[in-house]
């Protein structure tokens, strides 16, 4: 077998027990790897209606087949399970190093299910997988938990591991790996406390074979060209990280401030990736094998680690007000040290503050910190009692729809199947909105990242304000990256290689013949498989929507002013270009030509 | 007539983040770009006044250009 090993691990935690099974080739080439393939193994194992925090759901950390190969940023995993967010699939991705290392220890994914009576963690060492105590790290931050069982695990192990805030179920709660990696999104790491599973570690030492070395080689040596030459992986990325990303999306007036009142930010130069590269960047931080090395390293005052990512600043930064970069770096840190979703925290905290704002938190609990648009205290601070579930913070955990929704102002929470959007508002970029309002996981930018074309120009430019061609190219966008989260690969190759690249790239490693537009169809076969396993799930199309804000208040100000989100002369050419109908449901002859 | 040129990422080495020039009137971004040395493939984003521009346009008084080389990430 080439690419896959052919081998997963079930770890049922109920019964104490780990076994080796394995991996049907055919099935793997047909759905990938990663969130294609965890997906598949999930539909077929869960009940969709399952109560994403029983013990009946399942969580499965799963590899792409060029994860822990040679090809450039080849060390992604995907965390798939229910999200206890959304109710719908979530399949969370990270880099780092442990995807690779799970890989070298000869397992393709690993599927957790049922509930340990303690905290426990699981210890993978090759062949040796053992389910052991984890009551003396349960409780503490992601750094110390990863530092107190390197010292009890075999020398360069990799360690995954929930922070506090995954303990405590938080639906904001994120997978952390290598200290300020996050599969972030969609509450996973709330369904990892609700098993008593504190941390998965992982050390490997065999290699994966590949179908063809010499082509292997040829392609990666092509790609490699490609990502140097590109002017975003080969010199944007790697000198300033996304946080380049904060003065482009703000010029172009899409910069949500204040939970989305507006859409420009006065104090934008002031958390700029400019910034951050003058003053705070210490190194830059790659993941493994990774040409591009976007990851940053930054320090301030007595605090330093890994990020901040763009979205990140944005959530603390715009959306909350604040023009502080220390403070966001702080929060930042206090993020991955809690193990929490940089997005979905600072969002809670602007939907709060406008909570607070509009004088409907008189009576709760605040304990003397500021809960202010534009306080860089808050920022931080409220981010330790959301993770600690602390105050008011105990209601902000479980995320800002269910935060307002608890005050009977649902519509103040940003937030698409009630997961809190990121950092682009889509009253200024039609097409991103489309891809919010269908992302499968709830509000997402990386499940379609219309800004590519819509904003950055790549691979053509779109007239951002222009509704005629969004719904193909999203689909498109959404079909390629389903393919990209699947292949093991970062998303962040796509500004540099097209399908052909990856096609070439997949056949080389695992032996196969797919072309470009068997890509693009394989990623279309997973996108309906999700939607299908939302719909049992109960998500109904009609939650194919935005906030009501985005849909009928116009941007008060700046270059997109004046405009709303006008997704409903959108969807209905989205539908009929997935074959999903009027209703929004997948045809039967659609689900045939796939393979469903 | 006055236009305001608002520089990002590496094109600010050597320029510097803000400018703003007197021009002739009928001044283009390509013109701009031009006189501050900028070679056109290392233009990827131009916007004046934060909508989409074109290096042939005409410029206005107090119009701001805003430019950006390559560069991106989500
Ligand atoms: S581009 Fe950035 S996120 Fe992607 S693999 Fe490289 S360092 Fe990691």
């Amino acid at each position: 077998m080439y690419g896959y090993h052919g081998k997963y691990l079930r770890i049922n935690l109920t019964e104490g027990t780990c076994k080796v099974e394995n991996l049907d080739l055919e099935l793997a080439k047909k759905w990938v790897g990663g969130r294609g393939l965890g997906t598949k193994f999930f539909v077929d194992e869960v009940d969709p209606l399952v109560d994403a925090l029983s013990p009946e759901n399942k969580l499965i950390a799963v590899t792409g087949p060029m994860t822990g190969t040679t090809a450039p940023t080849g060390g992604r995993y995907m965390v798939v399970t229910k999200s206890p967010l959304t109710g719908t699939i979530a399949s969370s991705n990270s880099g780092g190093y442990w995807g690779a290392e799970l890989k070298f220890a000869g397992y393709d994914m690993i599927i957790v299910e049922g509930k340990s009576d303690k905290p426990v963690y699981v210890m993978i060492e090759d062949e040796k997988v053992e389910i052991r105590d984890a009551s003396h790290v349960w409780g503490k931050v992601t750094s110390d938990t990863t530092r107190t069982l390197m010292k009890e695990i075999p020398e360069k192990s990799r360690v995954m591991t929930i922070g506090p805030a995954g303990e405590k179920q938080s639906l904001m709660a994120a997978v952390m790996n290598e200290e300020s990696r996050a599969a972030g999104r969609s509450g996973v790491g709330a369904v990892m406390g609700s098993k008593n599973l504190k941390a998965v570690t992982v050390r490997g030492t065999k290699k994966v074979a590949v179908a063809n070395e010499e082509e292997l080689k040829e392609v990666i040596k092509t790609c490699n060209t490609k990502i140097r030459e590109n002017g975003v992986t080969g010199q944007g990325l790697p000198a300033y990280g996304t946080a380049v990303l904060v003065n482009i999306i703000n010029e172009n007036g899409a910069f949500p401030v204040n939970n989305f009142q507006s859409s420009q930010f006065p104090g934008a130069e002031n958390i700029s990736g400019e910034l951050l590269a003058e003053k705070y960047l210490v190194k830059k931080d790659p993941c493994y094998r990774c040409p591009i090395a976007c990851g940053r390293y930054t320090k301030v005052d007595d605090i330093e680690g890994g990020g901040p990512e763009y979205e990140t600043i944005w959530a603390f930064g715009g959306d909350c007000g604040v023009d502080d970069m220390g403070a966001i770096i702080k929060a930042n840190y206090w993020c991955n040290e809690m193990g929490l979703d940089t997005i979905s925290t600072g969002t809670t905290i602007a939907a709060a503050m406008e909570l607070n704002q509009k004088g409907l938190l008189k009576d709760e609990n605040l304990g003397g910190v500021p809960l202010e648009f534009g306080s860089a205290e808050a920022i931080v601070e409220w981010t330790k009692k959301i993770g600690m579930r602390e105050g008011l913070g105990d209601k902000m955990a479980d995320g800002s729809y269910r935060l307002c929704d608890a005050f009977g102002v649902p519509e103040l929470s940003m937030s698409v199947k009630k997961q809190e959007l990121p950092a682009y508002d889509p009253r200024g970029i039609q097409g991103q909105g489309l891809s919010y309002a269908t992302s499968n996981r709830g509000g997402c930018h990386v499940r379609g990242y219309m800004i590519s074309p819509e904003i950055l120009g790549l691979p053509e430019k779109l007239d951002r304000f222009a509704l005629e061609d969004k719904a193909p190219w999203t689909k498109i966008f959404q079909d390629f990256t389903a393919f990209i989260d699947s292949s093991g690969l970062c998303l962040f190759t796509s500004f540099a290689m097209g399908a052909p690249d990856y096609a070439a790239m997949f056949n080389a490693i695992v032996g196969a013949e797919l072309d470009g537009n068997g890509v693009l169809e394989a990623g279309e076969r997973i996108y309906n498989l999700e939607r299908v396993f939302n719909l049992a799930a109960g998500i109904t199309p009609a939650e194919d929507t935005l906030p009501k804000r985005l849909l009928e208040d116009e941007i008060p100000e700046g270059p997109s002013k004046g405009l709303v989100n006008q997704l409903s002369k959108m969807l209905p050419e989205y539908y009929e270009l997935r074959g999903w109908g009027t209703d929004g449901v997948p045809s039967k002859e659609r689900k045939d030509q796939l393979g469903l | 007539m006055e236009v305001k040129i608002r520089l990002f990422a590496t094109l600010r080495e050597g320029r510097g983040k803000v400018l703003s020039k007197d021009f002739e009137a009928g001044v283009t971004p390509g013109l701009i770009i031009e006189d501050l040395g900028i070679p056109e493939e290392e233009v990827a984003i131009l916007l004046v006044n934060g909508r989409d521009g074109d290096l042939e346009q005409a410029l206005e008084d107090g119009d701001v250009v805003s430019i950006f080389p390559p560069v991106g990430g989500g």
